[in-house]
């Protein structure tokens, strides 16, 4: 960015002479990593560089913080709020509730700066704003801050007698010290309906409100004009002060302190008040309407200290506030840009503005462009940390040209501790229709699993990447292991693949086939007997694999009852021969080869003799049924 | 490293780092160490001053090695058709399946693919790409688009008089099924020591960085095609960027982070500094690494505030290789 200008930050190597040796380094997912080399370009190389150590240097240590990780969470839940609503309102409403998003946003900012920066005055005039309209806003502020008024307005209307209310004139009051003048007056007028003794004072202090001079929006006098009807104004209260006109009504001549800006009269109402900021405004409303920017910092440090009367001190919070109150887009960004290491507050500052359509409208034609480019740094920032990088994911998801992209190459590289995370990661990938980080990932998962001879564990995510060549090679190794074990390990996992069998021929092979000794367990041998056949038929079986199933029909062969009928029987014969006819020529062979050929032959004789067998029962059982 | 062996770090799950193996790979100094993409496991391959580049697999060891915090390394090829030093070596980007490159001292650019993945053992030479300059580096381009073919980038530190553009790209061609010459970048002049294609974040053009006298970046934008070249490879339009001599001496390597949106560097200067685009495209140096030989404090588990080694850092298995920043000099 251009704010970011002077020297390159230079971060310090412990150990390290640069003077002699050359570093070298690479990239991890959020990190670098660096070292010491034995190349020097003055002198001879030495055997082994002088410092020893390998350095990790992150970039972004304040993701890490405590404070700051509430931070996080919390600021992400307003950006996503932010973003949402401009999904669903129009342009006029959007700006309203950009600036209630805006005092929030501020004050759980403010908080972080405070942590990180106590003293440090973000110097810099409100300049969004014409001369003079400050105060407009800062009272738009108050008034969405403190909301009790509706709530209270509406409790002491509704009553039957309002003015007997017993916070009819802490209503008031509250109207006055918020400058909501035409409210005040309308509920001085029903006190003067009740109670005709004072109608006289009432209808002058209305009077007063209502001639008040304020600077409205579409006011076309100049500043000096209002200040100077503001200063008439303003003596003429006085005048009624001295000549204690409202004596009598104590209420109305409070407030008539409070509208000369009176700060003893201010602060006594300070539960009314609530809070020093809300002070510090109706104080500027009554005593200097037209401050400018640059002079609100010093009127924000008094207030506090007036307010808090030396009983409690500032929070953090406050001291954040008063560095708060000058505002100034390019400077902010800029000092909180430097000052910050980490790009939170720009990020979600200039999210902000652009949403409220400020940043156009204050000469920054990068304005979207920008907007992206930040949240862009701060989400990549967001996913060094082991569980924030969560948040980044939404972040990203807002970034319409590059977020997607940097999403996919970032979610690839978190490292994948748990199974747990892995779903996680998975499930937003899938959420998002990124097959291919999907796939990718599954693979990775699949393939570290099968490494680890977890086979269960690299079949379900092959199955998940929909990666049938992984499939394949994971079931070949399940039957390999078979063959070699005599039974199956993941049970659950093969008799439960459900629709996942069809992903590939071995993989519903190796499901069938299971099924196939589960059947046989649960002796429904016929059954088991006619998928057995199929097996082989379907060509399902791969070739390697028919001896073992023609093996597996051996004891069904040897039942008391004849389970193969004849036709099967005979289908079987032709696998065997099939298989047997397709053998290779036997060579040169040494003994184990011999004596596995041995074997091999011996068991294709028992099997000769046992399907004979069982053809013959089965053609007299055929035979016989027909005949009776 | 130069003393021939290559080392493996693990961290562990408190978050600290192990060597977990160190082992002899070759029979001269080791140039250059790579991982490959994990979907194929956990495979490395290294390059050597011996002729030879070299695969290698993790096998998963006995458990007693397991809690001993070995693994062990097996070595699954030697690539042996190269007659002189072979100077670097790269996977290619995983949508391309398993295959590597390497490039060597006699200006020979070979790549191999192994056509089963869950054999490491078999690897065949596809291409022989001639430079005719020694090259010193190469890169893939990691742009899995489908709007890009497969291209590679050569550097060359070849000092010979009449060997002038020292950085080429070739481009695979579908058709002929060979790899082309596409580009040589004229302006490279100097000694070539790196070179990297920056990851590509759905652009439509190729960033490439250069470790040279300098650190140099540029953009290639593929022109469109005529109708009538359609078999040729592709033009490129290519500007430079950024140009950085704040190494003020040679540089030896740059490489990209993950987004491809900071480029870091190391030179004889001894520090590594970091480069990095603003949101208009304008290119500088945003951080320097540097050691000022001051004595380290504490273990080296404890950080200042800068660097920090802490735990919480996702884990990162990289093999260290000390001469990746730079080379036997002349």
């Amino acid at each position: 960015m251009e704010e970011l200008d002077g020297e390159p930050a230079v971060t310090v190597i412990p150990g390290v002479n640069s003077k002699k040796n050359q570093m070298c380094f690479d990239w991890g997912p959020g990190e670098m990593l660096v070292c010491e080399t034995s190349f020097s370009k003055k002198e001879k190389s030495e055997m082994v560089p002088s410092c020893p150590f390998i350095y990790i240097i992150r970039k972004d240590v304040d993701v890490y913080s405590q404070i700051l990780r509430k931070l996080f969470n919390e600021s992400h839940g307003i950006f996503l709020g932010l973003q949402r609503i401009d999904e669903e309102l129009t342009g006029k409403s959007r700006k309203s509730h950009g600036r209630q998003f805006s005092s929030q946003v501020r004050g759980v900012t403010f908080v972080v700066l405070a942590s990180l920066c106590p003293h440090q005055f973000i110097e810099v005039g409100w300049s969004l704003l014409p001369a003079g309209h400050l105060l407009l806003h800062l009272l738009d502020w108050v008034r969405l801050h403190v909301c009790e008024v509706d709530s209270l307005s509406a409790d002491v209307l509704g009553s039957e007698n309002p003015s007997n209310h017993d916070s009819f004139w802490n209503l008031v009051t509250i109207l006055v010290l918020q400058g909501r003048l035409d409210e005040a007056r309308q509920m001085l007028s029903k006190e003067a309906d009740a109670s005709p003794a004072s109608a006289g004072i009432c209808r002058i202090m209305g009077d007063l409100m209502r001639t008040m001079p304020i600077l409205s929006p579409g006011n076309t006098q100049t500043l000096t004009e209002l200040e100077l009807k503001w200063q008439h104004w303003h003596e003429e209260c006085e005048r009624y002060l001295q000549d204690s006109t409202f004596a009598t009504n104590p209420h109305l001549e409070s407030l008539l302190k409070i509208m000369l800006g009176d700060e003893a009269a201010l602060l006594e109402q300070k539960e009314l008040l609530s809070n020093w900021y809300h002070f510090l405004v109706t104080r500027l409303l009554y005593s200097n309407p037209t401050v400018k920017p640059i002079d609100l910092h010093y009127y924000a440090q008094s207030s506090l200290d007036l307010f808090l009367g030396g009983e409690s001190s500032p929070e953090p919070l406050d001291n954040i506030l008063l560095a708060a109150f000058e505002f100034d887009i390019h400077q902010v960004i800029k000092e909180c840009s430097i000052a910050l290491s980490n790009w939170w507050f720009v990020a979600h500052l200039t999210d902000l503005l652009d949403h409220c359509k400020l940043l156009q409208s204050h000469n920054l034609y990068f304005g979207s462009n920008m907007r992206e480019f930040l949240l862009l740094e701060y989400a990549s920032g967001l996913f060094a940390h082991p569980s924030l990088w969560q948040l980044g994911v939404d972040y990203f998801d807002y970034c319409p040209k590059l977020g997607r992209v940097s999403l996919e190459l970032h979610i690839e590289r978190i490292p994948l501790n748990t199974e747990q995370k892995a779903l996680k990661v998975l499930r937003i990938c899938e959420q998002r229709q990124m097959t291919e980080q999907v796939r990718s990932i599954c693979k990775i998962l699949a393939m570290k699993a099968v490494r680890n001879n977890r086979l269960g564990s690299a079949l379900s995510w092959s199955i998940r990447a929909k990666d049938a060549a992984f499939a394949t090679l994971v079931s070949d190794r399940f039957l390999r292991d078979y063959c070699e074990r005599g039974c199956f390990s993941d049970l659950d996992l093969i008799d439960n693949l459900g629709p996942a069998m069809m992903l590939s021929d071995r993989l519903t092979f190796l499901g069938k086939y299971r099924e196939f000794h589960r059947m046989y367990g649960e002796k429904r041998f016929a059954d088991a007997a006619s998928l057995l056949l199929s097996l082989m038929t379907s060509g399902i079986a791969p070739r390697s694999f028919w001896m073992t199933l023609l093996t597996d029909a051996l004891p069904l062969l040897e039942q008391k009852q004849v389970i193969f009928s004849a036709e099967q029987t005979y289908e079987l014969m032709q696998c065997l021969e099939d298989l047997t006819s397709r053998r290779p020529v036997r060579g040169e062979s040494d003994i184990q080869q011999l004596q596995d050929e041995d074997i091999e032959t011996t068991k294709v004789e028992m099997l000769r003799l046992a399907l004979a067998r069982n053809l013959a029962r089965a053609i007299i059982r055929e035979g016989s049924l027909e005949g009776s | 490293s130069s003393d021939q062996s290559v080392k493996v770090w693990d961290k562990s799950e408190s978050g600290d780092w192990h060597c977990t193996a160190s082992w002899k790979t070759h029979s001269g100094s080791v140039w250059r160490v790579t991982w490959a993409h994990p979907e194929f496991g956990q495979v490395l391959a290294s390059c050597s001053f011996d002729r030879t580049a070299a695969v290698w697999e993790e096998i998963v060891g006995e458990s007693n090695d397991k809690l001993r915090g070995q693994s062990h390394w097996v070595k699954r090829t030697t690539l042996v058709d190269s007659r002189t030093s072979v100077t670097d070596v790269k996977f290619a980007p995983k949508h391309m399946g398993l295959m590597l490159a390497t490039c060597s001292a006699d200006g020979i650019v070979r790549i191999y693919e192994a056509p089963d993945v869950m054999n490491l053992s078999q690897w065949s030479l596809q291409h022989e790409i001639s430079c005719k300059l020694s090259c010193s580096c190469i890169s893939w381009n990691p742009s899995s688009s489908r709007a890009h073919s497969p291209m590679i980038a050569v550097g060359s530190d070849d000092s010979s008089p009449n060997a002038m553009a020292k950085v080429q790209i070739f481009e695979y061609n579908e058709n002929t099924r060979k790899y082309a010459k596409a580009e040589t970048l004229m302006t490279v002049t100097d000694p070539v020591h790196d070179i990297a294609f920056a990851p590509n974040l759905g652009r439509s053009f190729h960033i490439l960085a250069i470790a040279t006298k300098d650190v140099r970046i540029f953009t290639l934008k593929p022109v469109r095609k005529e109708l009538t070249s359609s078999g040729g490879p592709t033009k490129f339009e290519i500007h430079i960027v950024a140009q950085f001599d704040h190494h003020n001496s040679q540089v030896w390597r740059v490489s990209w982070n993950i987004t491809g949106t900071v480029l870091a560097s190391s030179g004889d200067d001894g520090c590594v500094r970091l480069w990095k685009a603003n949101y208009m495209d304008n290119w500088k140096c945003t951080g320097i690494l540097k050691g000022n030989g001051s004595p380290v404090n504490g273990s080296s588990q404890q950080g200042n505030s800068n660097p920090s080694l802490g735990s919480n850092i996702p884990s990162l298995q990289n093999s260290l290789n000390g001469s990746s920043a730079g080379r036997k000099h002349s």
